[in-house]
């Protein structure tokens, strides 16, 4: 099981904080491609957006980056802390 | 170097945290803090509140990140950063950055970098809520991306 997380506008776009995905072996493009067919029209607008951000197991992670089962993956949008 | 990052809801108290920062190191000849602190409008529209959101985790390990990597370009004593989450209110403070050297010149430097750095890479989002009701999440800024530019060593 792949956890998701999702913080800030994204959550509130989606309408959704976490999620679990059953696959053992993707990668972060292939993840948000996969969450996008499956949740349609408003998942493709905010977690399809250019601007969207992610890590894998609390690290920057770019569209390559390998997951597996058991890692922790959040998506979210660019920072405005400070 | 020692150096701890908190984030918390609770407000902070500057002078215990400098104190904290020099603590009883003799070495110490000079500390630069610096208070990031919410401000009553956003281009003309006055504010109520802001919450602060953050991914516990991520959010402390990001910023300890980046301390370290100012300890690793600056010759530094200690740093300490305070960042809060939740709801704030108009002048009520949200960050501290300090930072404990021998001298001034890498006291300000670092703790510049730090805060820079912060604003760019650590995970917390900002929505507002003007006094009329209306809440939205603040966009990121292009100013401060192009801020790092100013660390870059060629």
């Amino acid at each position: 099981m792949i956890k998701v997380l999702f913080f800030a506008k994204l959550r509130e776009s989606l309408d959704c904080a976490e999620c679990s995905v059953p696959l053992e072996q993707t990668t972060v493009a292939e993840l948000r491609a996969g969450l996008i067919e499956e949740g349609g029209e408003d998942w493709q607008q905010a977690l399809g957006a250019s601007n969207v951000l992610c890590a894998v197991n609390q690290a920057i992670a770019r569209d390559d980056h390998p997951i597996n089962s058991g890692d922790e993956v959040a998506f979210y949008p660019p920072v405005t802390g400070g | 170097m020692k150096f701890s990052v908190t984030v918390q809801q609770q407000d902070f108290d500057v002078s215990q945290l400098c104190g904290a920062l020099q603590g009883s190191n003799s070495e110490v000849g000079g500390l630069a803090t610096f208070v990031g602190v919410m401000r009553s409008s956003n281009a003309g529209t006055a504010l109520r509140s802001m919450r602060l959101e953050h991914y516990p985790g991520m959010t402390e390990a990001s910023i300890r990140d980046i301390i370290q990597q100012a300890g690793e370009r600056w010759p530094l004593l200690a740093c300490r950063v305070v960042h809060r989450v939740g709801d704030i209110l108009p002048g009520e403070q949200i960050v501290f950055v300090g930072v404990a050297a021998r001298h001034r010149g890498e006291a300000f430097q670092a703790c510049e970098f730090v805060m820079d750095y912060l604003k760019s890479q650590a995970p917390f989002w900002k929505k507002e809520t003007t006094v009329d009701g209306h809440s939205q999440w603040l966009d990121a800024r292009d100013s401060d991306r192009q801020a790092l530019g100013k660390w870059r060593r060629d």
